[in-house]
């Protein structure tokens, strides 16, 4: 089951965080949202869940004037020009557990929400107060960004503001520069209606948990970010373990040859990939070494 | 403080200061090198050894060790004729856990070793030195545990192999057969000679006396029964930077007296602070150092603010003349970490005659330190709990030498 408003705010309160709440018929629209929450309580945002064309999804939220272009922001995660868009409905509910019109920062409070990837807007660190719906489209709350983040940081997350308007320009020498956000896991959602273990993303992780059967969702505070969960997903899973090594592969030969002969160019950048792949297969065997340690730790041996 | 060839203390403030817990140059210029040798009396690392690794080993030596970054050994021909006659040693290196925040100069022992241990196929151990910390820093027993585990992690990140590596904190493993090592050379060690050799005065506390035995008996085998059962003549090579030759001197000093082998030593000059030799790396400027958490842009900043630069003042003196390259930082970081020689040639060649620019060495700076720590952070974000546990867990690695 996914969190609700109550709990949700329930959260705020013990985490000491300080917000107002503004309680109004349902909106599906900022527009709707600005007749009952007036500015003067603080910045509306607008909430994007885009997703792209490897499963990966992302949460916008943003100031309501801060421009956000979809061809820009694709092409500065890495993904090309038309590499992102809007997440269909069910991806909503799956993943965010919000239903329409309740897009917000706070959903990555849900486990299933834990690759979704979340950009926030730099703006909203000169206002006093933002506004976002605390997983509900009946209410409103306004909070300072510091609150925003002790929220995130609660839940193992690393607050990442990012300036959205900029259009840096991605080519050879400037690489995408918003790439590092990018998840390292992709989602598949599920046919199965059914809430509780089709939540459970498939592809992330083949994680051995000895003597505990696979619960839908882990306890929140372990502490570990989405990022790190994720990039140790890359190595304990060998098709992920494999995309990786194709990835650094292909970005490699496809970067710059500085105009070296061809038969420097193959030696170079084998050095390169060498020493890059042999990394990558080490952390590799750590891992299985490690699962396979912690599995004999809880080995209990036949009884007589 | 400085200490001499018989490991006694001199007072003699005007002179360069090296030893575990300080460094400092002489009149605030740079430390020299050949002098340190000459004082410890442990000798250069020349081309024929390096020649000789890379013979041994069938591939390119270090970066490290092209560009003379270790610098200086003892016994270091010792472990290569043994190893040519297919006797193998163990690693030993360490680290002081002092703080959570690793900056580039805390890797470079770690970066080392790991070449070291593929390159020959040897195991390791890494000690974590909880408890020195905790006596000399102040810090709670908790503290300073917690931040060996921290450190663990950075370290497994450099990419040690787990079948062949044992970490392990003094506060976890100090007993048994450790222990029993320490007493033989604590009895073998006079309270002069330790105030001599380290510094110690009767205004120390005892646990700071006892200190230097914890340090000693990792060289020795038989300190890690579960590793090296029945292998008490195997050879150790402690890769570290120079400051810490004083505990190794006095190990090598007592090793023959317990009927071990003397430990060898490879050892490494020390890692500038952005603002130049003379300036010091401290925990408590950030912008001294590069962190291994700082993001792409705090490099960008830091390189670009506080390297110290040796372009000069316009640019038209610059094209003229050059940069001073001795004192430039970003050569003297480039040096360390750009794996390219010719590159690094060319680079000095174009910036030391005025062609390139402070700005674009900078530049290349920052994309290599970028890589690496973006690298790093990936490799530690994929490092669990459990995996620390294992990594220093006591148990025995029967493919230590493959």
């Amino acid at each position: 089951m996914g969190f609700s408003k109550i709990e949700l705010l329930d959260r705020l309160q013990e985490l000491e965080i300080d917000y107002s709440k503004y309680e109004h018929p349902p909106v599906l629209t900022v527009e709707a949202q600005a007749k009952y929450v007036s500015s003067n309580e603080g910045a509306l945002s607008k909430n994007l869940f885009l997703k792209d064309k490897k499963n990966r999804y992302y949460i916008v939220s943003a100031m309501v004037d801060t421009k956000v272009d979809m061809k820009v922001l694709s092409q500065r995660l890495g993904l090309g020009k038309g590499g992102i868009r809007m997440a269909p409905e069910e991806a909503l509910g799956q993943l965010l557990q919000v239903s329409l019109g309740c897009v917000t920062p706070f959903a990555v409070i849900n486990e299933s929400a834990r690759d979704v990837s979340l950009l926030l807007d730099k703006n909203f660190k000169n206002q006093t107060r933002c506004i976002f719906h605390p997983l509900s489209n009946d209410v409103s709350i306004s909070l300072n960004t510091s609150g925003l983040d002790k929220f995130l940081q609660s839940i193992g997350r690393d607050p990442v503001y990012v300036d959205l308007e900029a259009n840096p320009g991605v080519g050879k020498d400037q690489p995408p520069d918003l790439a590092v956000y990018v998840p390292s896991g992709s989602v598949v959602i599920p046919e199965l209606p059914n809430k509780t273990s089709s939540t459970q993303p498939k592809n992330v992780s083949a994680e051995i948990k000895p003597a505990l059967p696979a619960k839908p969702s882990k306890p929140v505070d372990k502490g570990k970010s989405v990022a790190a969960t994720s990039v140790q997903s890359v190595y304990k899973n060998p098709e992920k373990f494999v995309e990786e090594i194709l990835d650094k592969t292909s970005a490699l030969l496809l970067s710059e040859a500085k105009g070296e002969s061809m038969e420097t160019l193959t030696e170079t950048q084998r050095k390169r990939l060498t020493s890059e792949l042999t990394h990558l297969a080490i952390m590799y065997k750590n891992t299985a070494y490690a699962e396979g340690f912690y599995a004999g730790t809880k080995y209990q041996p036949y009884r007589q | 403080m400085e200490v001499d060839k018989n490991g006694e203390i001199d007072s003699d403030s005007s002179e360069q200061v090296v030893n575990p817990w300080e460094v400092s140059a002489k009149d605030g210029g740079k430390i020299d090198y050949d002098k340190l040798i000459d004082k410890f009396g442990c000798q250069r690392l020349d081309e024929s050894l390096i020649d000789r690794v890379e013979r041994l080993t069938s591939r390119q030596p270090h970066v490290f060790l092209r560009r003379g970054v270790f610098f200086a050994h003892r016994d270091f021909n010792e472990i290569l004729d043994a190893y040519e006659k297919g006797d193998k040693f163990y690693l030993y290196t360490g680290r002081g856990p002092s703080s959570e925040a690793l900056h580039l100069g805390h890797l470079i022992p770690f970066m080392f070793t790991k070449y070291l241990q593929e390159a020959f196929k040897v195991p390791l151990v890494i000690q974590l030195t909880d408890d020195e910390k905790c006596m000399w820093k102040n810090l709670s027993v908790e503290e300073s545990q917690r931040l060996a585990r921290e450190n663990a992690k950075d370290i497994i990140a450099c990419g040690f192999d787990i079948t062949k590596t044992f970490i392990f904190s003094d506060f976890d493993y100090v007993g048994g057969a450790f222990y029993k090592n320490m007493v033989k050379v604590a009895k073998c060690v006079t309270l002069n000679k330790a105030m001599g050799i380290f510094g110690f005065s009767g205004e120390d506390h005892i646990g700071k006396l006892s200190f230097p035995p914890v340090q000693a008996v990792p060289s020795f085998p038989s300190s890690f029964p579960h590793l090296f059962p029945g292998k008490d003549n195997l050879r150790c090579l402690i890769p570290c930077a120079i400051d810490q030759d004083p505990y190794f001197r006095m190990t090598r000093d007592v090793a023959p007296r317990l009927g071990y082998s003397k430990p060898s030593l490879i050892e490494s000059t020390f890692f500038p602070a952005l603002q130049g030799e003379n300036g010091k790396m401290s925990a408590s400027d950030p912008n001294s150092a590069i962190y291994v958490t700082d993001t792409a842009k705090d490099i960008k900043n830091k390189i670009n603010r506080y390297a110290f630069s040796g372009g000069q003042d316009s640019i038209e003196k610059h094209r003229e003349i050059g940069a001073n390259l001795e004192v430039d930082i970003p050569i003297k970081y480039l040096s360390f970490f750009l794996e390219d020689d010719s590159e690094l040639e060319h680079i000095k060649k174009e910036y030391g005659e005025g062609r390139m620019l402070t700005g674009e060495v900078k530049k290349r700076l920052t994309e290599v330190l970028t890589e690496m720590v973006e690298r790093h952070r990936r490799a530690r974000a994929a490092v669990t709990d459990e995996m620390v546990d294992a990594f220093m867990s006591v148990r025995p690695l029967p493919s230590m030498f493959d």
